[in-house]
């Protein structure tokens, strides 16, 4: 490996880093705003013009908060709870494709951190791991309510993997690739997979949703029963990593639905742009667009829909969307093989 | 020592992480640190997968071990509530016993091992562990053995069903006391 293509590489991943970090910040803008034009209120407007500065405010709020660890707990495990949450959520977009490529000081970026040939496996492998974040903080506070919403996620979060992953199977049988590069390049025009996957996705979307903790899945927080769930004896930045973890987690499964399902960053006429530097940005503006309106879907969701009880989110997860996944698998590969490719 | 400096620095850092781990495993006097210590563990593991150029296995260890398996493993020691108070006294047997049939284990192993020899990368060695290839040699030299685990897994499956299932004379008894 050259040196260039290293600082290249790094140069990327730093601005992908600022860049997930600044969308999940103004993602709680964003939920805030959303949430007063459903309710006919105004939302946050004090700082800077409409509030733009509220995100930053909260922020600083937290960093200068008392760092408080109970006596009772255990402390190195306390601490690494939310680094582990925070550091699985912000690792995950480095095999997202966020365009093809585009010239820049003689050489041909491309605008993807990591080509690795078994992306789609390495997201599932990171989300899977993710969930030692809440488990170890939960555990480790030594609080009852912190370890029934450690036991809460845990157990929603291995039960909608499995029907994520059942999901994500039946585009990769179509596709026959799990690079995620590959899977969008074959997406090109509006060929797009939702269109051959609908089921597929409803079901991605959904488990999307709980993996996330999102309302209406977001019982190991659920302020009502256990005060606040697996983060109750959290306070300042640590409470913040959390509370963060989960809207780049919003961020990066929105933009994984977009890739897989909605032709990542492709648009109808993109062929008819000549112009390297042109088409690089139009992809990337597309890419971010779509994005953004699953995140926009991810909000309108949240304050629209109450709560799950516990049994039916797993009545829900074993019984109705692994069954249907199983199916949709099925008879993707009966497809496959009466019509070829 | 000189067999030790002719192998590449990665691998050796690696390895004594990997042993180190599990050391930890064993010795650590809290069973929830030694699921994580095992949870590091497998991670170690997977990074000697990378080393391999084998980044599927490395990823599905990942997956399987640490992101599956682990977490049933936390999950059911967290509900326990393993504590110092109430973790009875164990006697010295089962440490006795634990580690005469580890070393068993370890006998076995080596033996097999030094027999039979170990398949070295047949073919190409630069993409053995990439998922086509990997694929191939499952579906067709080694098909009977990868559908025997099939099977092997689907009892396993049936049979936990079949425990957790509760009786059905045993559900009628216990809704008659309660009328």
């Amino acid at each position: 490996m050259d040196s260039a293509l290293l600082l290249e590489k790094s140069i990327l991943v730093a601005i992908l880093t600022l860049i997930t970090l600044g969308i999940a910040m103004y993602s709680t803008y964003g939920e805030r705003k959303v949430a007063a034009f459903m309710q006919d209120r105004i939302g946050p407007n004090r700082a800077g013009k409409f509030g733009l500065l509220q995100p930053l405010a909260d922020g600083g709020k937290l960093f200068f908060k008392e760092e408080f660890i109970p006596v009772q707990a255990e402390k190195w495990l306390f601490i690494l709870g939310p680094a582990v949450a925070m550091v699985t959520a912000t690792i995950t977009s480095a095999v997202i494709p966020w365009g093809t490529e585009i010239p820049m000081f003689g050489r041909n970026v491309q605008l993807q951190v990591a080509d690795v040939n078994i992306g789609v496996l390495y997201i599932m492998g990171v989300v899977s791991v993710g969930v030692y974040g809440i488990m170890i903080g939960g555990w480790a506070s030594n609080n009852k309510y912190s370890l029934f919403g450690a036991i809460r996620a845990s157990a929603q979060m291995i039960s909608y993997e499995l029907s994520m992953g059942l999901a994500l199977i039946a585009v990769i049988m179509m596709s026959g690739t799990l690079s995620l590069r590959e899977i969008v390049a074959q997406q090109s025009g509006m060929n797009w997979n939702i269109f051959y996957q609908p089921i597929g996705f409803i079901l991605f979307f959904v488990s999307a949703l709980a993996e996330c903790n999102r309302a209406p899945f977001d019982l190991p927080e659920c302020e009502t029963e256990l005060i606040g769930g697996y983060h109750t004896e959290y306070s300042s930045m640590k409470l913040g990593f959390y509370l963060f973890s989960e809207y780049v987690n919003m961020f990066v499964s929105s933009a994984l639905m977009v890739t897989l399902y909605f032709g990542g960053y492709n648009f109808p006429g993109m062929s008819y742009i000549s112009d390297p530097t042109f088409l690089g940005i139009a992809q990337v503006a597309v890419m971010f667009a779509k994005v953004f309106f699953f995140i926009f879907v991810f909000i309108w969701i949240r304050w629209t829909l109450p709560r799950f009880r516990y049994d039916q989110l797993m009545h829900l997860g074993w019984k109705t969307m692994i069954p249907l996944a199983l199916a949709n698998m099925v008879v993707t590969g009966a497809v496959i093989l009466l019509f070829g490719n | 020592m000189g067999a030790l400096s002719s192998l590449p620095l990665p691998f050796l850092i690696l390895s004594f992480l990997t042993i180190l781990g599990a050391l930890y495993v064993v010795t650590s006097k809290n069973p929830v640190h030694s699921v994580l210590a095992l949870i590091f563990t497998f991670f170690t593991i997977s990074a000697h997968y990378v080393l391999l150029n084998a980044q599927f296995l490395a990823v599905v260890n990942l997956m399987v071990y640490a992101g599956a398996i682990m977490v049933l493993f936390l999950f059911v020691l967290m509900l326990l509530n393993l504590n110092k108070e109430s973790e009875p006294l164990k006697s010295n047997i089962w440490g006795i016993a634990a580690a005469i049939s580890a070393g068993l284990l370890l006998l076995v192993i080596t033996a097999a091992f030094q027999t039979s020899g170990i398949a070295v990368m047949k073919g190409n060695a630069e993409g053995i562990g990439l998922v086509k290839n990997l694929g191939r040699v499952l579906m067709t030299e080694y098909l009977v053995p990868f559908e025997l685990t099939g099977i092997l897994f689907i009892s396993a499956m049936v049979g936990a069903v079949l425990l957790g299932k509760r009786d059905k004379s045993e559900v009628v008894k216990s809704e008659e006391t309660i009328s």
